[in-house]
């Protein structure tokens, strides 16, 4: 009896999901409700999880709950620890969802809503979910090695390689791509650049609280950073309209990179507890409690989408970046659908807390549909707005026009209505000077957000939502900046320590010095970079960082492809096959078009060729010309990158593959590293008991 | 009910992580001749928010 509920249960989900996604797909007419979205994405979630997952787990990996995880073999009381499972899901669900999943969709919105929407559904469930489950499953069967291990001890060395470069060129153009999403959001914005700058010393203050004042008491120290950030937000439109203090927070895009390049390299070498870890605490309960918030207010206010369900712009000539639907609305949305960075998080620190083999399908699955769910609530802040409205502020003044009637003629001229006093008016009532061409990704998110909470709780509030959301997305940016910027430190003294001894030291100052330098000024190169295009660097940044982060997803799924070959259980090799064909096919003609193509938008070397030839023609205007020559060399570096990562992520296939071949001509390749069997303890008292 | 709540809160925040320590010190490590004093909460979380902050802890 109680199993026919079941089953009628699941099958209403079933039902309900589907007639969700029919409505979301099939719809033509004037708008449709972002309710349908959350529902779809609910009900897709609830059958995922319940049903593939559990068939993941139990068939494919076969989960043993009596097996005893390195956490429990090897407890140190530090590095490995039994954890409960909501606080390990905690920790890896922090550690995951930065601001990918919001800019992702954001950018990717000028697709229409649909695209983005099935992606971010279909992606993380069969594919991004998936990754992140198995590798957390391979890597606590071998004693929470990390990816590049992996690689190396069940591929090969040239596997392992280049899991490694790959991963630090992604945190490289990754932090410089974040670096420009924030500056784009300061950019003669006093009220927003005070609210950031504020952050800083409020970390502090929360950092030596929680070392000095009372050591240890986190929610206090959280509960004063949340107020005094709260009070930041508020401060911040009080410098806005003062006469004296104004002038000293409204500056141009350069100044401000230059002032986040010199934090970036203060919050490398700055001992962790008075910046970086206070700032992640702060960060994790501000994503937590602006997320629950948008969802509420949503699930309140049901709010219509007006973003059409496919725009004219799949066919490549989108303003925010240039590229056909297929492939750049994959490699757009990278986090929140697949994100080859999670197999970073899932080997490493995540398996090491695992109390219970168990806990794995929650976590590592679970963990990623929430994540994909935060893409899918960043979908509907984009296309709640009008569309001219959202194009007006993603369009670079490059592509629309600096000057704002031009921009709403240009945008008009796509169908997109907008005038230029509405957009006077929503710049004044999100208390800025003008909201044109704020690229990025953050601004239309925050302008977005607050319309969704200005209407769910009270429109009189709007500039201090509008700064609210702008702070809320600075703060976790930074947190990735600063903790990245010093993992990739870390990376390069780990490879230094190879040649010299002393540089690889973790603690001598010259090394952490010069190792720090080279970091920064690797993102830096590219912030700055993108700053000074006039075509908004977002559209060559993000591509080459999503190509980037879907090569290291592909790796990933070729270590478990392989493992799963090597361990006898071809017919089900599929799981992770199919979306590692499937993310080979997007990366590899994303990089084409990339390299190749003989569009100025799209194409790396056909924008350097242009650009020369109008440099040499002298068409260029001033202010153009001046910096025309690094970006043709920047065009070209890009487009080497570009191909270097392909190259790596072929290598690494076509190394899969002769492995597997090896294997099931029964040759003789790497064995299994898998830790052997050990009855879990834990489990036998809790059976006793 | 809101006391369960709490404590639940307070473990997955790590609020409580230095009472787990001590629970922990006091179960496995009875004091014995040779097994070191329970850290203070001082050194207990300096150790823990270093050890936290090896190797890759953020995503995009």
């Amino acid at each position: 009896m109680n199993q026919h509920i079941k089953t009628i249960l699941w099958i209403a989900v079933a039902m309900l999901g589907a007639f969700a996604v029919a409505g979301i797909a099939l719809n033509r007419g004037e708008s449709i409700n972002a309710l349908w979205l959350i529902t779809a994405a609910v009900c897709i979630y609830a059958i995922a999880y319940r049903f593939y997952a559990a068939w993941i787990a139990a068939k494919v990996l076969v989960i043993d709950e009596t097996r005893a995880t390195p956490a429990e073999r090897l407890d140190n009381g530090r590095d490995f620890v039994p954890t409960n499972k909501w606080v390990v899901f905690g920790h890896h669900f922090a550690a995951i969802a930065g601001p990918g999943p919001l800019i992702g969709p954001t950018l990717a919105a000028q697709f229409g809503y649909l695209p983005g929407t099935l992606w971010i559904l279909i992606g993380a469930v069969l594919g991004g979910a998936v990754q992140d489950m198995v590798t957390l499953f391979f890597s606590t069967r071998r004693n929470g090695r990390s990816l590049g291990q992996m690689a190396r001890d069940e591929i090969g060395m040239v596997g392992g390689s280049a899991a490694l470069i790959g991963t630090f060129l992604i945190m490289i153009i990754l932090i410089a791509v974040l670096g420009l999403v924030v500056v784009n959001a300061m950019k003669h914005s006093p009220w927003a650049t005070s609210t950031v700058a504020a952050t800083i010393p409020i970390a502090m203050i929360v950092g030596v609280y929680m070392r000095n004042i009372r050591p240890g008491r986190v929610l206090e120290a959280s509960i004063i950073g949340v107020v005094l950030l709260l009070l930041s937000v508020v401060l911040g439109g009080w410098v806005d309209h003062h006469e004296t203090l104004r002038p000293l927070f409204d500056h141009d895009g350069l100044p401000l990179a230059y002032a986040i390049i010199l934090y970036g390299f203060a919050a490398a070498v700055l001992p962790v507890w008075l910046l970086l870890a206070p700032r992640d605490y702060l960060s994790t309960f501000m994503k937590l409690g602006t997320i629950i918030l948008l969802a509420v207010a949503i699930v309140i206010l049901r709010p219509e989408i007006h973003m059409p369900a496919v725009t004219q712009f799949v066919d490549g000539t989108g303003p925010i970046f240039g590229g056909k639907l297929f492939p750049f609305v994959f490699i757009t949305i990278a986090c929140g659908a697949i994100s080859g960075f999670h197999a970073l998080i899932a080997s490493g620190t995540t398996p090491k807390l695992l109390g219970n083999e168990r806990d794995i399908r929650m976590i590592g699955y679970g963990g990623m549909l929430l994540e994909s769910f935060v893409a899918i609530m960043a979908m509907i802040a984009a296309t709640v707005l009008d569309p001219g409205v959202f194009f007006a502020i993603n369009s670079p003044a490059g592509v629309v026009g600096k000057e704002a009637v031009d921009a709403v003629a240009k945008i008009n001229s796509w169908g997109f209505a907008v005038t230029v006093e509405q957009m006077q008016q929503l710049a004044s009532d999100m208390g800025e000077t003008t909201l044109f061409s704020r690229t990025g990704g953050a601004p239309s998110l925050a302008v977005g957000m607050a319309s969704i909470f200005g209407s769910a709780f009270g429109k009189e509030l709007l500039a201090l939502w509008y700064h609210f959301a702008i702070m809320f997305e600075a703060i976790f940016i930074l947190t990735t900046l600063d903790a990245g910027t010093r993992v990739g430190r870390f990376m390069l003294q780990d490879l230094l320590g190879n040649f010299n001894k002393k540089l690889g030291e973790t603690s001598y100052t010259p090394s952490v010095i010069l190792t720090s330098s080279i970091v920064v000024a690797g993102w830096g190169y590219f912030l700055y970079i993108g700053v000074i295009d006039p075509n908004g660097g977002v559209n060559i940044l993000w591509p080459l960082f999503g190509i980037a982060n879907q090569m290291l997803a592909a790796i990933a799924l070729c270590v478990a492809t392989g493992i799963l070959v090597k361990s006898g259980k071809l017919r089900y090799a599929w799981v992770t096959g199919v979306p590692l064909v499937w993310l080979v096919t997007i990366t590899t003609t994303a990089a084409y078009e990339k390299i190749f193509s003989a569009d100025v938008r799209v194409g790396f070397f056909a924008a350097a060729n242009d650009m020369s030839a109008k440099l040499a023609a002298g068409l260029l205007p001033a202010d153009k010309a001046a910096v025309a020559q690094q970006l043709i060399f920047n065009q070209h570096l890009d487009a080497y990158l570009t191909l270097f990562f392909i190259v790596v992520l072929w290598v690494v296939i076509l190394d899969m593959v002769r492995l597997c071949l090896r294997y099931l001509g029964g040759k003789p390749v790497l064995k299994l590293s898998e830790v052997p069997h050990e009855p879990s303890r834990l489990v036998e008292n809790w059976v006793r008991d | 009910m809101f006391k369960k709540l709490w404590c639940f809160v307070r473990h997955v925040s790590g609020d409580d992580a230095y009472e787990q320590y001590l629970k922990h010190h006091a179960e496995f490590h009875q004091a014995t001749v040779d097994t070191p004093p329970a850290l203070s909460r001082k050194a207990f979380f300096k150790l823990w928010q270093d050890s936290k902050w090896k190797g890759i802890n953020r995503c995009c």
